[in-house]
């Protein structure tokens, strides 16, 4: 299912259109999506298919086409060309089937704060229609699953950021979807709660069987997913696994302490053909397979290693080599074109 | 892209909506929108009003308090000059009465209609509208949730009809209960109307609050509708509160042992160049532009994507 690492980025993107799903069972497939807002194009003609069970990541700087994309796939926008399906329900054409079939949890909160947390779950059953034998249940699992069930009593306007977004997610799993959307899931939370919520979401994939659509501008939150897409300027740029993503970009970064470091700058040139140099206190070298590399390396350098690490690429250098640019610098002029979307949207109407 | 990668594309699509489409049949467990699920979710937007109306004690009570000062307050204080214009053994009070209850059910159910603005800030309004319903769901629910609530606030002032000399007969409290229902209905379907255009919950207050004064002026609340000027005859006819505060001060005067004469001039029929409208057409005014009030706004609602 993974494209050849070798792979350049171009070739990765093209071969989008022929990935195919794990187990034969397709959760969500877009053909030549594309939505304009006037003069704006949000999004360009994107293609992808998320097999089901998968934990897909739509990483981006904003204004790169995420919500928009989102959105479609929600229901909430139509798309200018191109078709998508979510859970074998076309998003135009059968608008109620697929939203019976999706949880969504958006980047601001749509909890109402003067009822409590069981209150809101209860409203969100009798609107999505949970069988009512069913919803007492299904409420405490999903309340326990977020660690809220000893809060359910509380008003939700008591509640912290953290905990209003854990009390989201539990809302968006209430139906039991197929597909659950998570727009910037932890966007606006401190680094701690953002943690937190991860493992709530780790939890909640090992429990549930369901797939996980979301999008992040947060690269550490990326390497979560089982797949991730790259998008910029309203186009997939690259779509892999993020391990398979990473080793696109090349080799490891290999940094040793060492007794001599000149000694052992020379000696790397000399035996191995590699050129290093010293880089925050460390000697500092790129190789394939960094793993595999550090055995010979004790075995031959005669220089005395005190200490070795091995990086692996980053999901920024990912982000640098398909678009040319870091996500925050992306996100800088991506913020102008967010703003040129809503002039655009609010002349509209 | 060539033809060929098209056609192949095509082929794809279909075999993945098969194949997602048997998954599909195990996993769901939201049923098909029916009827009963239809009511359900009228039903549970509608307590969602109760609930929170319960939860706000203070709003109940702030909401009295004009409703209360119009009464004894500026009831007492003109009674003083206008009572010698009232039948002998008519309380001024009791004559504002009915218009008092009606615009202590005015605020609350315009006020309760705010609350889709307020909603729509708080974010809570997207998780209504993208729920698997039709939208004339949350629509009705609202407009009943609010119909409820302003009711219940017009039962309070009603509880206060002995200090307004009205007697506590069970069919007038009835007759009155009936009439503010149908009224709140109505006023909340117009709150809902203006709520799915106003996305500003300030402006929404400033424009109900510009609304409401003249609503309630000129309904007759405060004076009886024969004998006044041409101009504000045509104005009075116009304001769709008239059709229900008239209704209203006819059921209590039917309820005092007041002589012809005295009904006439402080219960007069509400006229059409003449023509005295029945009771049941005036409030049938009232039902129908209710329903036609929340069909605009289902049909705002249904539009806004």
């Amino acid at each position: 299912m993974t494209l050849d690492a070798d792979e350049q980025p171009a070739t990765a993107a093209a071969g989008v259109g022929g990935v195919r799903p794990r187990g034969g069972t397709v959760a969500v497939s877009v053909f030549g999506l594309t939505k304009r807002y006037g003069d704006i194009e949000a999004v360009r003609g994107i293609d992808f298919e998320i097999p089901a069970g998968e934990t897909f990541g739509f990483l981006g700087p904003n204004g790169a086409g995420k919500s928009t994309t989102i959105k479609i796939l929600c229901t909430l926008a139509k798309p200018t060309s191109g078709s998508a399906q979510v859970a074998g329900h076309d998003v135009v054409a059968e608008r109620d089937a697929v939203r019976r079939n999706i949880g969504l949890v958006f980047q601001e909160t749509t909890l109402d704060g003067y009822l409590t947390a069981e209150q809101n779950l209860r409203f969100h059953a009798d609107l999505y229609a949970v069988p009512k034998a069913e919803v007492a249940p299904r409420i405490k699992q999903v309340l326990d699953m977020v660690g809220l069930w000893d809060r359910r009593d509380s008003l939700v306007s008591t509640y912290s950021g953290g905990m209003q977004r854990r009390l989201e997610i539990a809302r968006g799993l209430l139906h039991a979807p197929y597909v659950l959307f998570l727009d910037e899931p932890t966007v606006g939370l401190d680094p701690q709660t953002r943690s937190s919520i991860w493992t709530y979401i780790n939890e909640l994939k090992s429990r549930e069987d369901i797939t996980i659509f979301l999008t992040t501008h947060y690269m550490d939150e990326a390497e979560h997913c089982d797949r991730i897409a790259i998008i910029d300027h309203g186009k997939i740029v690259a779509i892999d696994t993020p391990e398979a993503l990473k080793a696109s970009v090349g080799k490891d970064r290999v940094q040793i302490q060492t007794a001599d470091d000149g000694a052992a700058i020379d000696e790397l040139a000399a035996k191995f053909g590699l050129r290093a140099g010293v880089h925050e206190g460390a000697v500092t070298f790129s190789v394939n397979s960094g793993e595999q590399f550090v055995p010979r390396l004790f075995a031959e350098l005669s220089v005395p290693i005190r200490s070795v690490s091995v990086s692996r690429p980053s999901l920024d250098d990912v982000f640098m080599s398909y678009t040319g640019t870091t996500i925050r610098d992306a996100e800088a002029s991506g913020t102008d074109a967010m703003r040129q979307i809503v002039a655009a949207w609010r002349g509209r109407r | 892209m060539t033809v060929a990668t098209q056609a192949t594309r095509t082929a794809g699509v279909s075999s993945v909506a098969e194949a997602a489409s048997t998954a599909e049949k195990i996993r769901v467990a939201v049923p098909e929108r029916g009827l009963r699920t239809d009511v359900r979710a009228v039903s549970i937007v509608w307590r969602r009003e109760l609930i929170r109306f319960r939860s706000d004690r203070l709003r109940a009570i702030t909401s009295l308090i004009q409703p209360v000062l119009f009464l004894f307050v500026l009831g007492t204080g003109l009674s003083t000059l206008v009572g010698r214009g009232m039948p002998p053994g008519v309380d001024f009070k009791t004559f504002i009465f009915p218009g008092v209850v009606a615009m202590s059910v005015l605020f609350t159910a315009i006020f309760s209609a705010g609350s889709i603005v307020w909603d729509r800030e708080f974010g809570f309004l997207r998780e209504m509208l993208v729920a698997p319903v039709r939208r004339s769901t949350i629509v009705i629910g609202k407009c009943l949730g609010g119909a409820t609530i302003a009711t219940l606030q017009g039962i309070v002032m009603l509880a206060l009809s002995g200090l307004a000399h009205v007697p506590y007969s069970p069919g007038l409290i009835i007759t009155l209960v009936g009439e503010l229902l149908l009224l709140s209905f109505t006023l909340t379907a117009f709150g809902v109307m203006m709520a799915a255009r106003i996305k500003q919950f300030q402006a929404f207050m400033a424009l109900t609050q510009m609304l409401v004064m003249p609503l309630f002026f000129l309904s007759g609340a405060l004076y009886p509708l024969n004998g006044l000027p041409a101009w504000l005859t045509v104005l009075t006819r116009i304001d769709p509160l008239t059709y229900v505060v008239g209704p209203m001060r006819h059921a209590v005067f039917s309820h005092l042992s007041l002589g012809p004469v005295a009904l006439r001039r402080l219960s007069p029929s509400i006229t059409w160049a003449g023509w005295p409208v029945p009771l049941w057409l005036s409030l049938g005014i009232v039902a129908a532009m209710g329903l036609a009030l929340m069909g605009v706004a289902i049909a705002e609602f249904t539009r806004t994507e």
